[in-house]
């Protein structure tokens, strides 16, 4: 493990330095302790072209783009501390496996694979998500889920457990966004202000109840009817199995869903000469 | 009551003794001006004035005239503006309008002249001496570092030389344009000659066809605030990846491609259901600082292993200081789209009213880079209303490394600038994507007028470096000394850093 570094009384904070790997079969272990994040995604890139499965990412304190632009549907990271920003950007195929919480920007512009948080995350977390799914145990914070989108068989699937704060899926164009509000630690609502601002597309469900006032105009919540909570139950399953929570305690209050009025929002908003 | 006060701008003017009542002409209109009864019959409400009709003519007997059609005259309501209001009185719409701002703005490029050597220091023929304009676009290291090569001389230190650099041919490159917005047929045009001339073109950001593939090496990826197709093998792709955070014709504002553009093909380079908008949120919602800039910067450049990355932003007020941010931020280059920069679409009223002038945007970001010692650690594109060499070589002079042309791409073309490409009825096929006007556009031949431009261009450059004296773009980068301003108030010569004429 290699500490911080000192100049002159002056904490730098961190090594330019490759960390120690510890290699185990099919299973390597990075200690990331104050290594820049650099150095942290060369090893774990290292790690899977050497052929890995597993890398174990140990102490990791705020190193930024873990798994980022990774590829490989049968790779997996776990993540040990709390990882910097952008978490999985760009990722299309691996596991990320976080115990504890995540920063912002989990899931950015993600193409593919699965995102596990055991504990909370930051702001922007699936922004223009395309496939792939994002578990998050805890909180999240606000612009959570902006402009997802589906295509064919592309459909992304963003579940929080605890509470959002605001523009929670606006812009939504595609895929499954889900907000359980359960076992928060944050004082007040289920969520923000303006949710769904400019929702065009998408499922959108909340648990429990939404003041009209929180959401975008140009939306309107329902109840969600069974047909509906049935297409939901497979993937509150897959989340509750991956989280550890129990679905029967999930399913026990109600949902809503959250609906855009209009498909083409602006279809009628231009003319010309 | 009438439907619409709205008169025909122009007048189809059909020689019924020249006409062969061949149809020619009704095939050929995208706008469905003609219809054919014995002979075609011209409804001018829909006339553009494209000239496709009159270009395809096998008798020439089409000729298209400005309506003669008398307004009282009025200096503040101009006639547009009466026609707007008009239109808008009808439909209570949002004005949209394609091309750049066509306002009579003040230009700066047209009261520049540069120098030319005369007696005391020969001008050079570039004719018969090389005459350098390769340009490499990227960071370029903070000093030049060399070591004792052991025989007496020096070399560069190991790793001390340009770091992910893109080599261009010459300083032009194509301006973003994205597939949705263009043809298929147009970025074909555009990837064939950027690699034949080793240049560049730019995807915008409808994502990448497949069809561009192999000629991957010369296109800069796009990465915008919809994230439309960007996955990591299309950031893989290009030889740079571009954030687009702003555009001249529109700054500040999102785009929406309607769903009837967006056909099975360009769903695919976009990767979002057939039929559906396309909406590009107005800002990017992951960056709302300059230190969330960085961080997108640097993601690309993890995803990508270290690619330039360069962040297009629109011209405006304060964009020295957005520049510097964006180069302290980890930026390989700053695109600077003019106010009279192109599009696709845009609202009138952001596109005529909203951003400054091109000139002083790329005068200002140079100083200002210069004056915190950054220059080297970007490049600078500048676009948005390049019309001529003339142009290109004011703006390098003015501090730019490249620019960009997309306008005048099209034009070279066929394009009319009719100012109809938001309509998606193109009838040069070029800002359409109905399958009878695309295949309009041969990329073969597009290629290959595409490739003319930018080697007379090239040629004109040169003609215009050896008038200067000098033998390498390098040396008319950022020289302002060679300029002179005719006819430019002092206030602008001094924020421009150029010397009125005489001095």
């Amino acid at each position: 493990m290699s500490a911080p570094l000192f100049f002159g009384g002056r904490v730098v904070g961190h090594t330019r330095a490759a960390p120690p790997v510890v290699r185990s079969g099919d299973r390597a272990t990075i200690d990331c302790q104050s290594t820049y994040y650099t150095h942290v995604n060369d090893a774990v890139r290292q790690a899977f072209a050497e052929g890995v499965q597993t890398v174990c990412l140990d102490n990791v304190n705020g190193q930024r783009y873990i798994g980022t632009g990774l590829a490989g549907a049968d790779r997996r990271i776990e993540v040990h501390g709390t990882p910097g920003q952008a978490l999985g950007m760009f990722m299309d195929g691996p596991t990320i496996e976080v115990f504890g919480n995540a920063q912002d920007g989990v899931g950015n512009t993600m193409n593919g694979g699965t995102i596990i948080v055991h504990g909370s995350a930051g702001d922007v977390l699936g922004y223009g998500m395309r496939c792939g799914c994002v578990y998050i145990e805890g909180d999240v914070g606000y612009r959570v889920g902006i402009h997802m989108k589906a295509y064919k068989d592309l459909r992304p699937v963003l579940v929080c457990g605890g509470k959002a704060r605001d523009f929670f899926g606006e812009y939504m164009a595609g895929g499954l966004l889900v907000l359980l509000g359960m076992d928060s630690r944050l004082p007040g609502p289920v969520v923000g202000g303006h949710l769904a601002t400019g929702m065009h597309g998408g499922e959108l469900y909340v648990r429990g109840e939404i003041e009209p006032w929180r959401c975008g105009k140009d939306v309107a919540v329902f109840p969600a009817t069974a047909e509906e909570m049935e297409a939901l139950g497979g993937v509150l399953a897959d989340c509750c199995a991956a989280l550890a929570k129990n679905l029967d305690e999930v399913l026990a209050a109600p949902f809503v869903r959250v609906r855009p009025a209009s498909l083409r929002p602006y279809s009628e908003l231009y003319t010309s000469l | 009551m009438p439907t619409s006060f709205v008169q025909a701008e122009f007048r189809v003017c059909i020689d019924d003794d020249r006409c062969r009542r061949c149809g020619r002409c009704v095939q050929q209109c995208g706008w469905g001006v003609y219809s054919f009864d014995e002979r075609p019959l011209p409804d001018d409400v829909k006339c553009r004035a494209c000239h496709r009709c009159v270009t395809f003519c096998p008798a020439h007997a089409i000729t298209i005239e400005k309506s003669p059609l008398a307004f009282r005259d009025n200096a503040s309501w101009q006639i547009g503006l009466r026609k707007s209001i008009w239109r808008q009185a009808e439909t209570g719409g949002v004005m949209l309008t394609g091309m750049g701002n066509d306002k009579p703005y003040f230009s700066v490029f047209d009261h520049l002249v540069l120098d030319a050597c005369q007696v005391t220091n020969p001008s050079i023929d570039p004719l018969r001496e090389p005459m350098e304009l390769r340009t490499y676009l990227g960071a370029k290291p903070d000093a030049v570092q060399v070591e004792a090569d052991g025989a007496g001389g020096f070399r560069l230190k190991p790793g001390a030389g340009l770091r992910n650099n893109v080599e261009l041919e010459a300083p032009i490159i194509f301006s973003p344009m994205s597939y949705g917005s263009v043809s298929l047929n147009v970025h074909r045009s555009l990837a064939l000659a950027a690699t034949r001339c080793g240049i560049l073109m730019n995807t915008g950001e409808g994502g990448l066809h497949e069809d561009l593939f192999p000629y991957q090496d010369h296109v800069i990826v796009q990465v915008a605030s919809g994230r439309f197709g960007v996955d990591p093998e299309y950031l893989n792709r290009g030889a740079a990846v571009e954030i687009k955070v702003g555009q001249g014709a529109k700054p500040g504002i999102g785009g929406h491609l309607p769903g009837e553009k967006i056909d099975e093909d360009v769903s695919v380079t976009r990767r979002i259901p057939c039929g559906a908008d396309a909406i590009s949120p107005a800002p990017h919602h992951d960056i709302y600082s300059i230190e969330d800039l960085r961080q997108l910067i640097f993601a690309i450049k993890e995803a990508t292993g270290y690619k330039p990355v360069g962040v297009k932003i629109a011209a405006v007020h304060n964009v020295a200081a957005i520049a510097s941010g964006i180069v302290h931020a980890g930026a390989d280059y700053v695109y600077l789209d003019g106010f009279r920069g192109g599009t696709g679409a845009a609202p009138q009223v952001v596109r005529d009213h909203i951003g400054i002038p091109l000139e002083i945007a790329i005068a200002v970001v140079d100083q200002r880079l210069r004056d915190e010692g950054i220059r080297n650690r970007a490049s600078i594109i500048a676009a948005g209303s390049i019309r001529s060499s003339a142009d290109m070589a004011k703006a390098i002079a003015l501090g730019a490394d490249v620019v960009a042309i997309g306008t005048a791409a099209l034009i070279a073309l066929g394009c009319h600038l009719c100012q109809g490409c938001h309509t998606g009825s193109c009838s040069w096929g070029l800002t359409t994507q109905k399958a009878e006007l695309t295949r309009r556009l041969d990329p073969e031949w597009g290629a290959e007028r595409l490739s003319n431009l930018v080697r007379a261009w090239s040629h004109e450059l040169k003609e215009i470096l050896g008038a200067l004296g000098v033998n390498a773009i390098e040396s008319l980068r950022g020289s302002r000394e060679r300029l002179r301003g005719v006819g430019l108030d002092a206030q602008t010569c001094k924020i421009i850093g150029v010397k009125p004429a005489g001095l």
